[in-house]
């Protein structure tokens, strides 16, 4: 089976040519990078996005703390795990790059705050 | 009235780079001006990744870009950063003034850097009929309700213009478990970058209605549906290919507009149709050592584009200080 469709590592957006047999990329054509290959091999047999929200703070210097998860995770269990993060708060000052949720829902991944978020100083 | 060599206004992107650039060329006395609490521009909302790809070689969200360039910033000296810091009057002897909370303050710089940024178009821009009620948005700022305000404008949305804070936006809803009928562009191709696309429509089935335009607002109080029409190649509407979606929002992406009305009355000329200053060369104004850089400059789609050009104005405004005779005269 062949599939085409557009690379998103980078803006570049090559249009890649994947043949796939029993579910696995065998041949990729149209990639102007080895990043290309990586990313059809992943995207036919195991699809994976790095998520990002947004959680609610009590006591700190913002009113929302912006997080990802430090690593993609299975694309199919991006809205758990979306809905998981909704569930959540936080009063704990945090700097960038901090994890707030370690293997977040045994993802494989950590969840991380992405800004510094000091306590609230009047 | 205070005196300086340089003064950027906006701490943005385009701003940071700027003032870091100006400062490895030189330049010791740098003054930066954000009208925010905080560093970052528009990236502090921006809290998806896909940015550093070009610049850093990695893919960061938007606040860890702005952190990399915020943290270089305060660490330097020479760069005065001037917080909550709002430019409202300029003149072409390049003398500004700007509000701080409680007082006026006003610095005549000898080099000026314009980092304005840009804003978005708005529902008026682009002539859409029906009623005029709450639950309009444009995508931009249900970005800064959601993702710094902590508040959720709408539980089913319609997204009108593929442009990437659109896309963007479409899946922000969904992972805020709020519904998404559909994206409308009335182009034959989506505006935004395709990993927008891919990312943020296909990954999560919304449909995307090409070559479609809204013919209708509905809703008294509160935006109850939207008319969607097929349009042809006159960007007229097909007969008979109307259909409606129920909706309680409507977000609008169609384009974003320079932010220069500051060097306007300073007397640069823009350009009517783009709102960039309307002279040759990139950053470059008719005024000597007035620079404007990032997207207040022209529109780009990416802010490692922004960080770049910036970088370039940075360094031609230090080589206006430094060697005055060799400037654009």
């Amino acid at each position: 089976m062949l599939k085409k469709f557009v690379c998103i590592e980078c803006p570049r957006g090559c249009l890649l040519e994947a043949e796939i047999e029993n579910g696995r990329m065998v041949k990729v054509n149209g990639n102007k990078c080895p990043r290309g290959e990586d990313y059809a091999r992943g995207e036919i047999e195991n699809p994976a996005r790095v998520l990002t929200s947004t959680i609610p703070a009590e006591g700190l210097r913002l009113k929302m703390v912006p997080v990802r998860t430090n690593r993609t995770i299975a694309k199919s269990r991006m809205l758990e795990a979306a809905a998981e993060i909704r569930k959540l708060k936080t009063d704990k000052p945090v700097r960038a790059g901090e994890v707030i949720a370690e293997n977040f829902l045994g993802l494989g991944a950590d969840l991380v705050a992405t800004r510094d978020v000091p306590r609230d100083t009047p | 009235m205070s005196e300086r060599e340089l003064v950027i206004v906006g701490g943005g992107p385009a701003g940071m780079a700027a003032a870091l650039s100006a400062y490895e060329h030189g330049v010791r006395d740098i003054l930066l001006l954000e009208r925010d609490q905080y560093l970052g521009g528009i990236l502090n909302q921006c809290i998806h990744t896909g940015f550093g790809l070009n610049y850093f070689k990695e893919s960061l969200t938007g606040p860890e870009y702005a952190l990399r360039f915020a943290r270089r910033i305060t660490d330097i000296k020479g760069i005065d950063v001037s917080l909550k810091s709002f430019a409202v009057r300029l003149t072409p002897d390049k003398t500004l003034t700007y509000l701080k909370p409680g007082r006026v303050e006003r610095v005549k710089a000898k080099a000026l850097i314009m980092a304005t940024g840009c804003r978005e178009k708005t529902r008026e821009m682009v002539h859409i009929a029906g009623t005029r009620p709450a639950g309009i948005f444009s995508a931009g700022l249900a970005q800064k309700l959601i993702n710094i305000e902590g508040l959720l404008p709408g539980k089913e949305a319609v997204i009108l213009g593929s442009g990437d804070i659109g896309l963007i936006m479409a899946r922000r809803f969904i992972l805020e478990g709020a519904r998404v009928k559909g994206v409308v562009e009335i182009r034959e191709q989506s505006r935004g970058l395709t990993r927008n696309v891919v990312q943020c429509l296909e990954d999560f089935d919304i449909p995307l209605y090409l070559r479609h335009k809204i013919s209708r607002v509905r809703g008294r109080d509160r935006v109850e549906a939207v008319d969607v029409a097929r349009v042809d190649d006159r960007m007229e509407e097909v007969p008979g290919s109307e259909f409606t979606l129920e909706c309680d929002t409507l977000l609008v992406s169609v384009g974003l507009i320079p932010e220069n009305e500051l060097i306007e009355m300073a007397g640069v000329p823009l350009d009517k149709k783009t709102n960039s200053p309307l002279y040759e060369g990139l950053n470059q104004t008719p005024i000597p050592g007035l620079f404007v850089c990032g997207n207040a400059f022209k529109v780009y789609d990416l802010a490692d584009s922004v960080s770049m050009d910036s970088l370039e104005a940075g360094r031609m405004a230090a080589e206006y200080l430094l060697k005055p005779q060799k400037s654009p005269a």
